[in-house]
């Protein structure tokens, strides 16, 4: 989509065609003879696994759309026919429950490959935000179909996380009825939900078609971080990238399937396969796992308004990243420091993760009582998240615009070839290999 | 205004005529012309037109005729024996219905003067004379999970999700929950009956 076009038409009809719908040329300059950086490494397989993803739960939701039923009288038992009774219908339904979660394992690692060698940095800013777009609608998709089979988990989810909108003030209680379509989750709310998850995966694939389109602007960034300078940095997309790619995608379908025929449920909640009771809210009630580092910043909070805020700032300060990095240098293998806080942010993200699964008052470390700070134990769980919480915001309001103008960086190389080509005899010049300094 | 806004510079024709020349009067630095007004107006009745659409498809996400008809309830108050609860659905929401103790009342009506995040008497939140009878709407006032019957530290009502404590009252007394839990419109038809909403 960039720069000037290699594509020749062979046949006749591809003449035709090129005159006009240039479709072929499109595809050719975009996945065949499109210039990539030689020194990718597997971080960055995961747009195409995320590809695989989105087109799996296109595929199976759209199946299990022909068999499910959006009423509050018959969802739940209608998910459990296709289990039972539709041929191969718990094969579908399993993939796509699974699916979602494979789909978000894969979206985490891409974001944090994208923190970590500074892929949102100038000139890729609206690359970036494209990407935080599709993250928003992927967890409003992903939530608005885990409400869908209608189970203990289902509802009163639906009810925890419309009730957030409650918290605005003034227009709160209109915004919940509004979406509720009535005083409480219902089956006005179970239709409008199904309607709004068949509708959002084929936005999100729009907008993976403008992140696309955004990548190939600017073209890839890469593990050095260091600008593309000349056609010795770069290998034509195929063979080198759908073959790296590719491999990839089969070791991440080993994993998928692992969880698919072996531990389908592994990833859910036994409490899903109750139907849904409006009148009794589950003992313990938790997100799907994806969801658990956000539940933990919104129960960090003792204030209604306030976690609710800080809940949805956590992914809104994702899309002001760009100007918040103050660095000039993208990738955090020439910033040891940043590195560092980094690996630290990484960790705390996991500890929001255990936590949002955790009751608030558990105790981190089991059977010590120390002291009441404030509303909890020090040795809670929301002391933890709290602490957790402060680093998450740290890491991007604090750390990374001071960091920036404070550190000192090492050497980068002058090109993504200089690590290679000065390398000690053996090596073979143009090969993909990875510059000294593993990242 | 007009007028001047339809001699071009140098010819004779009208500037919605004009053709193979710049039809942009304003970078000849004139004044609007028939043209602008007509952009202006199409433009103006192009939003209007779509905010007139657009609204009628909010609405409908709003509650609909039949919904807003199912609006009260009656309930027979023999069911629920001293100190227990019986929990209804309505409006589609759980609806707790507790006959209190003396006990539980006392304590209520001791706790009228504590330190409450949403200062309520014991009073305010009965009917007159029927202290026994609480009723009210069983959705936490946080994210609306349903409290559990008898819990807490207050041995009102605890929510699971997120920690609320509630007193004997229904109020809030620790926790994420800014408010006491609500009490809903009802009257008593009789002394075992009630209708609510």
């Amino acid at each position: 989509m960039s720069g000037h076009s290699t594509y020749e038409p062979k046949t006749g009809i591809e003449r035709w065609l090129d005159t006009r719908l240039p479709i072929v040329r499109l595809g050719w300059d975009s996945i065949v003879d499109y210039p990539t950086p030689k020194n990718l490494n597997y971080w960055w397989t995961f747009g195409g696994i995320l590809a695989v993803c989105l087109g799996i739960q296109i595929v199976t939701g759209v199946v299990l759309a022909m068999h499910y039923v959006p009423h509050v009288d018959h969802a739940f038992a209608s998910v459990e026919r296709i289990m039972r009774d539709v041929n191969y219908g718990w094969l579908v339904r399993y993939m796509h429950a699974n699916g979602a979660s494979m789909f978000f394992i894969a979206v985490y690692i891409h974001m944090f490959r994208g923190l970590y060698y500074g892929s949102y940095k100038a000139p890729r800013e609206v690359l970036w935000i494209l990407g935080c777009i599709i993250y928003l609608l992927m967890m409003a998709t992903a939530f608005m179909g885990y409400v869908l089979p209608w189970g203990q988990m289902s509802f009163h989810g639906a009810v925890v996380i419309t009730n957030l909108f409650g918290a605005l003030p003034i227009v709160g209680e209109a915004i919940t009825t509004w979406l509720w379509g009535g005083f409480a989750v219902d089956n006005a709310t179970l239709n409008r939900f199904f309607s709004l998850h068949f509708l959002l995966p084929f936005m999100i694939a729009g907008v993976v078609g403008l992140h696309i389109w955004a990548l190939h602007v600017p073209g890839n960034n890469n593990p050095t971080g260091v600008n593309v300078q000349s056609k010795a940095d770069t290998v034509p997309f195929h063979p080198y990238y759908t073959v790296k790619d590719g491999f990839a995608i089969v070791l991440f379908l080993i994993l998928f399937a692992t969880f698919l025929f072996y531990n389908p449920n592994a990833l859910g909640h036994a409490d899903n396969y109750i139907p849904a009771n409006p009148l009794v809210t589950p003992a313990h009630i938790v997100p799907e796992w994806y969801f658990l580092p956000f539940y933990a910043i919104l129960r960090a909070v003792p204030d209604k308004l306030g976690g609710v805020i800080l809940m949805f700032g956590a992914i809104a300060v994702l899309f002001v990243l760009p100007w918040l990095d103050t660095s000039k240098v993208r990738s955090m293998r020439y910033r040891p420091t940043g590195k560092l806080y980094f690996m630290i942010f990484v960790v705390a993200c996991l500890v929001l993760g255990y936590c949002g699964g955790q009751l608030p008052d558990n105790h981190v470390i089991p059977g010590l009582s120390t002291f009441i700070l404030i509303d909890a134990d020090l040795n809670s769980m929301v002391w933890l998240s709290r602490l957790a919480t402060l680093y998450y915001f740290g890491y991007f309001l604090v750390i990374l615009p001071l960091l920036g103008l404070t550190e000192t960086p090492t050497a980068q190389p002058e090109s993504i070839s200089t690590p290679v080509l000065s390398h000690p005899a053996g090596m073979p010049a143009g090969a993909v290999a990875a510059p000294e300094k593993k990242g | 205004m007009w007028s001047r806004g339809l001699k071009p510079k140098g010819s004779l024709k009208v500037a919605d005529t004009v053709v193979g020349e710049n039809p942009d009067p304003h970078a000849a630095g004139e004044d609007p012309n028939r043209r602008d007004f007509i952009h202006i107006a199409a433009g103006a009745a192009a939003v209007g037109a779509v905010g007139a659409l657009a609204w009628p498809f909010i609405d409908q996400m709003n509650p609909s005729a039949d919904t807003l008809a199912l609006a009260s309830v009656e309930f027979d108050l023999s069911k629920v024996a001293l100190g227990q609860q019986v929990t209804i659905k309505w409006r589609g929401k759980p609806l707790f219905i507790r006959k209190r103790t003396e006990a539980e009342i006392a304590a209520a009506v001791a706790d009228d003067g504590a330190n409450l995040p949403d200062p309520q008497t014991d009073e305010e939140r009965h009917k007159p004379g029927k202290a026994e009878w609480m009723i009210l709407i069983g959705a936490c006032t946080h994210l609306g999970c349903v409290p559990t019957f008898a819990g807490g530290d207050y041995g009102g009502w605890f929510c699971p999700c997120h920690g609320s404590h509630y007193d004997t009252s229904g109020r809030i007394r620790r926790g994420p929950a800014p408010l006491n839990l609500a009490v809903p419109t009802y009257e008593f038809l009789s002394d075992t009956t009630v209708k609510v909403g």
